[in-house]
């Protein structure tokens, strides 16, 4: 339970970058203050759950167009091979490959959400690892399949 | 904010769905990438298959009740004009509502195809 709650707080604080006027120190220099991004250092954990949503939000985009592709492949041979045609050429397999790597984030960072849920690696140590998986497993698992997916092919 | 206005009951349908998409998704990922199926015969028997279009079926609404919880608590949280949010919501609201109701659509009526 606690880990959620943990994990919500931070999702907020970043959201709520830059601080409104009312939570900022009665000190601040000169204001607009400029938050120098590239000097924020986000925890693995942070990117994670970030990319979590990022992905999320990218597939929830992706969702219509692909609602529209299965329709239009499941109509007939000639619109099958049209669909065929779209996803083969080099902005579908690129866009195909983006989304990949969004729905193997998405499903890792997941299930690692879940086992927090559960309790189960909340040690900083495993928490920073098994962060540490998710972001190099979920590209190189996309690539993979893709390569797997054209030998067939 | 967004914890109080989602409430246990939208948390409960994400963690619930997301574990039936997860497995549904481990299966369709494989099933692409190995069997993927190379024509349009091929395709419409295979969501004429009573287990996959039971699994089909059934993941439709379970995907719109994840990504709805899921865009909204990513509005709420980003998008602070209230219109803008609101106008947002209800984009994607229709929208994801459009989208089941196409792959729904989709799945029936390849049934009825020779």
């Amino acid at each position: 339970m606690k880990s959620r709650f943990f994990r919500r707080s931070l999702a907020a604080r970043i959201a709520a970058f830059p601080p409104s006027p009312r939570r900022a120190p009665k000190l601040m220099p000169t204001r607009p203050v400029f938050l120098t991004l590239w000097q924020i250092k986000l925890p693995l954990s942070g990117v994670v759950s970030i990319l979590h949503r990022l992905s999320g939000v990218l597939m929830v985009l992706a969702l219509p167009v692909a609602a529209i592709l299965l329709q239009q492949a499941l109509r007939s041979p000639h619109e099958f091979a049209a669909t065929a045609a779209l996803l083969t050429s080099w902005t579908g397999k690129l866009a195909l490959l983006l989304l990949l790597w969004s729905v193997l984030h998405h499903l890792l960072a997941g299930v690692r959400h879940l086992l927090l849920d559960l309790d189960i690696g909340l040690e900083r140590d495993i928490a920073r690892r098994s962060a540490k998986l998710v972001l190099i497993a979920a590209p190189l698992l996309a690539i993979a399949v893709r390569v797997a997916g054209s030998i067939r092919a | 904010m967004s914890r109080h206005a989602s409430g246990l009951m939208a948390w409960l349908i994400q963690r619930a769905s997301a574990v039936y998409l997860a497995l549904l998704l481990v299966y369709l990922l494989i099933h692409f990438t190995f069997y993927a199926p190379t024509d349009h015969a091929a395709l419409v028997a295979w969501t004429q298959h009573p287990l996959i279009n039971g699994a089909l079926l059934l993941g439709i609404p379970l995907l719109l009740a994840h990504a709805w919880v899921g865009i909204r608590d990513v509005l709420i949280d980003y998008i602070h004009s209230l219109a803008l949010r609101l106008s947002l919501l209800i984009l994607c609201a229709f929208l994801l509502i459009t989208t089941g109701l196409w792959l729904f659509k989709a799945i029936i009526t390849a049934e009825f195809q020779p």
